[in-house]
């Protein structure tokens, strides 16, 4: 038996970890759908035809994943964190009910005329429709990075009593709603999830091209579009976070020293790009003083203070609370920001060799590619290990700590047994989702012949059962 | 700012605690009508085969997604209405909601994965999930709302008995969906499952609140009230208006009186409950409601975007109005 609450905090880790890997998909795929839709519709080129309809099948099955996985994380606020819910619901609880009135709903509805419907509207509601279940996605993230984002820099709340209890009251929606961190976290996130998806369209359309594919235009079109994609987000990326860094060096500072490691408030701290523990306790136990490895002196203090070298980063010794897991967030970090410089030196690696037209011809890049096409994910996961554990032991910064959140009434037996459950039902989802997504990329793109036929539907059906293989 | 400042008062004097309680049941109905008839129609995929099952899935396709937002709209309206409910409610039923979730998992993720594999085991089991999810989902629902109702938890006999309720509304809504949705034998066995399905759901009630009313005396007073006894003649009157129009071929008819159905179940559930909304702990209504300031900009959001979300499902519904057509799939 798992104490209920380290049981709660293992469940809530696993069934996050898990399902924010389709609204990545989904989120990342939206501004690729509406591109492809548009070349489709008002185009020329029938490949495009051909894009949307092929990535439309990842989207289906990642929304549909998306959908069941993250009713179990609204559920799970009342079920495994009623002390949290109760506290902080009367601010907390609305943006998931608007999440679900305005975004959920916009998305679900309209992804029915999306998936189904090409042949039932015309165009422009086509195109709507698109546009709509594009836009749905992003407005749930805006409300679910809303809610957290409080979590991390609560403000526009007083804590009153109320039938016994204290809880969290709004007082200024302005200042709750448009709290700092919600700005930060909403671009990086969604950049992220644009990013991760180009990474892994451009990943599946190299390991298409090296395996001499006879449908080249596909790949290759797919190929440039992720290509222009990954030069945009992932420079960006780069950019907009090490201001978000900085903004947490404000706001966390715990949570900054966990990231560099820092236990004593010092001055002229050094930033390790490349740390490397020498004995098992550096990598348990890392302290930045005490790291081996490529360290640019007083690096943490300048990217912390926006330029000076000699500022000072306060210790985790200093603080009341209890530290973070460490060792969690100090490589969690670094292996974030060694992947975000990675997808930039391939951003412009790929650029330069579309440029100098060997775009489809470099095997080295195709394969750097390949490799690459999970790592945006790997990127988006331990960014959120820094965020969530990064800000441990508080649920709400300074306000609740995640301890004394849990369901008081939730016993060991029960929490065990779901936590058991989520490990075997989401291994097996995991499994399922990936040899389905494979099994989508290695079927390929629906045939050249059935084009743009508005019979789609009727092409598509066709395909599904008698194409099977190769070709 | 006098609505939206730190000493807000209530919308226009509205009483906002009654509105929302009345507003996040509805929500629940109308999952319960709308999901329902796709639960339903999971229920009576297992007594059919391959073509037919085909055209059901297809039925069903572009709907059941927008169709369970209701269940997320009404998790998270009670979260942002009455939080000290959901926190109580939800961490009491712990491992009937996860059943629930478990359930509902299984019935989303079935009709995407079953014809992913070209082996016949592989679709059957994804067959079988399918049929599970679909009856087990309402009926823990079911005997969700029976617990919360009468301040119970753990599984006794009103629980069991509203949740196989619940399954034969989903049946009986399903059966109206596919005399609508479909053409031939199965539009046939559609309407005759419908009046078969709307008479068992009539009788079970009938046992069921007469054992209520013979074993649960806290649900005495709400039985015997005016508004329970309206909400009972009217639950018998729609039931076999759903049989009559099945019987007379009014598919439309019979698709909206088996809906009305779940609303009267739920209003059902209201009766109980008030003026409490959580008979276990004794919150009251009042008691448990968010303050007038979150109370407000609740009530606009709501105002502004439940237009919105009926104007979309109308949309929808539009589209995909008329018998399914075999071939549907993206």
């Amino acid at each position: 038996m798992v104490d209920p609450v380290a049981a709660s905090r293992l469940q809530f880790a696993l069934t996050t970890i898990v399902h924010i890997v389709f609204p990545v998909v989904s989120m990342g795929l939206a501004p690729f759908l509406v591109y492809f839709t548009y070349k489709d519709l008002w185009g020329s080129d029938p490949v495009y035809g051909r894009l949307r309809r092929f990535w439309t099948k990842l989207f289906a099955v990642s929304f549909v994943a998306g959908t069941v996985t993250g009713l179990v994380l609204e559920f799970e606020f009342g079920t495994n964190w009623a002390a949290f819910s109760a506290f902080a619901g009367q601010l907390f609880g609305g943006p998931l009910a608007v999440e679900g009135m305005m975004a959920f709903f916009l998305e679900a509805t309209f992804l029915g005329v999306f998936l189904f419907g090409r042949e039932r509207v015309g165009r422009v509601g086509y195109f709507a429709a698109t546009l709509l279940v594009a836009i749905g996605s992003w407005l749930s993230a805006t409300w679910i990075l809303d809610a957290n984002s409080w979590m991390q820099t609560p403000q526009g709340y007083a804590l009153v009593q109320r039938n016994g209890h204290q809880v969290v009251q709004l007082v200024d929606p302005v200042a709750a709603y448009l709290n700092p961190r919600f700005p930060w976290m909403f671009v990086h996130m969604q950049n992220a999830a644009v990013l991760s998806v180009a990474l892994a369209i451009a990943g599946f359309a190299a390991f298409r091209i090296r395996r001499g594919t006879t449908d080249d235009t596909f790949w290759k079109t797919a190929l440039k579009v992720a290509v222009v994609a990954l030069l945009i987000t992932a420079p960006l990326q780069v950019i907009q976070g090490d201001g978000y860094a900085r903004h947490v060096y404000t706001s966390q500072p715990h949570k900054f020293a966990a990231m560099e490691a820092v236990y004593n408030t010092e001055s002229y701290v050094p930033e390790y790009i490349f740390a490397f523990p020498t004995t098992p306790d550096g990598f348990l136990n890392p302290r930045t003083k005490d790291l081996f490895g490529l360290g640019i002196p007083g690096g943490a203090s300048w990217l912390a203070s926006g330029g000076n070298a000699h500022a000072t980063i306060r210790g985790l010794d200093s603080f009341p609370e209890e530290p973070p897991p460490v060792a969690l967030v100090f490589w969690s970090f670094r292996l974030m920001v060694a992947l975000g410089f990675w997808f930039v030196l391939l951003a412009f690696w790929a650029g330069y060799r579309w440029r100098t037209g060997e775009l489809y011809e470099d095997d080295l890049l195709h394969r750097a590619l390949m490799v690459s096409a999970v790592l945006g994910f790997a990127a988006v996961e331990t960014g959120w290990i820094v965020t969530e554990v990064g800000r441990q032991p508080w649920v709400i910064q300074g306000v609740m700590k995640t301890q004394n959140a849990v369901s008081s009434s939730l016993s060991a037996g029960e929490a065990t047994f779901t936590l058991a459950g989520f490990v075997v039902g989401y291994a097996a989802l995991l499994a399922i989702y990936v040899y389905v997504v494979y099994r989508i990329v290695q079927h390929g793109p629906p045939d050249e012949t059935d084009g743009r036929g508005e019979g789609a539907a009727v092409g598509e059906a066709g395909a599904a059962t008698t194409d099977g293989g190769e070709r | 700012m006098s609505y939206f400042g730190p000493d807000a008062t209530p919308l226009f004097g509205l009483p906002l605690a009654d509105i929302w309680f009345v507003a996040v049941l509805a929500f629940l109905a109308t999952f319960l009508f709308l999901d329902g008839f796709d639960f339903g129609v999971g229920v009576l995929y297992a007594s059919r085969t391959d073509p037919e099952r085909e055209t059901m899935l297809a039925a069903i396709g572009p709907f059941w997604d927008g169709n369970e937002v209701w269940l997320v709209v009404f998790g998270g309206a009670l979260f942002a209405a009455f939080p000290p409910v959901y926190a109580a409610l939800f961490s009491r039923h712990y491992v009937l909601l996860f059943g629930v979730l478990f359930a509902l998992a299984l019935r989303g993720l079935a009709p995407e994965l079953r014809g992913e594999f070209d082996d016949p085991r592989w679709r059957q089991g994804w067959d079988t999930a399918f049929i599970v999810g679909s009856a087990a989902a309402p009926f823990l629902l079911g005997a969700f709302a029976a617990n919360w109702a009468l301040g119970l938890s753990g599984f006794g006999v009103p629980a069991f008995a509203v949740g196989v309720a619940v399954v034969l509304l989903c049946v009986t809504e399903g059966a109206a969906f596919l005399a609508l949705k479909s053409r031939g034998r199965l539009r046939e066995e559609g309407r005759r499952l419908a009046v078969r399905g709307a008479i068992s759901y009539l009788v079970w009630v009938v046992i069921s609140l007469g054992y209520l009313y013979a074993f649960v005396p806290a649900s005495r007073p709400t039985l015997t009230s005016s508004g329970g006894i309206v909400v009972v003649v009217l639950t018998a009157l729609l039931a076999l208006g759903t049989a009559g129009a099945a019987l007379r071929a009014h598919d439309y008819v019979t698709l909206a009186s088996a809906g009305s159905l779940s609303y009267l179940l739920v209003a059902l559930v209201g009766l109980l409950l008030w003026p409490s909304v959580e008979p276990a702990s004794g919150l009251s209504v009042e008691a448990a409601f968010v303050p007038p300031l979150m109370a407000n900009l609740m009530t606009v959001a709501a105002v502004v975007l439940v237009p919105v979300i009926v104007f979309n499902l109308a949309v929808l519904y539009r589209v995909f109005g008329g018998p399914i057509e075999a071939d549907a799939a993206y």
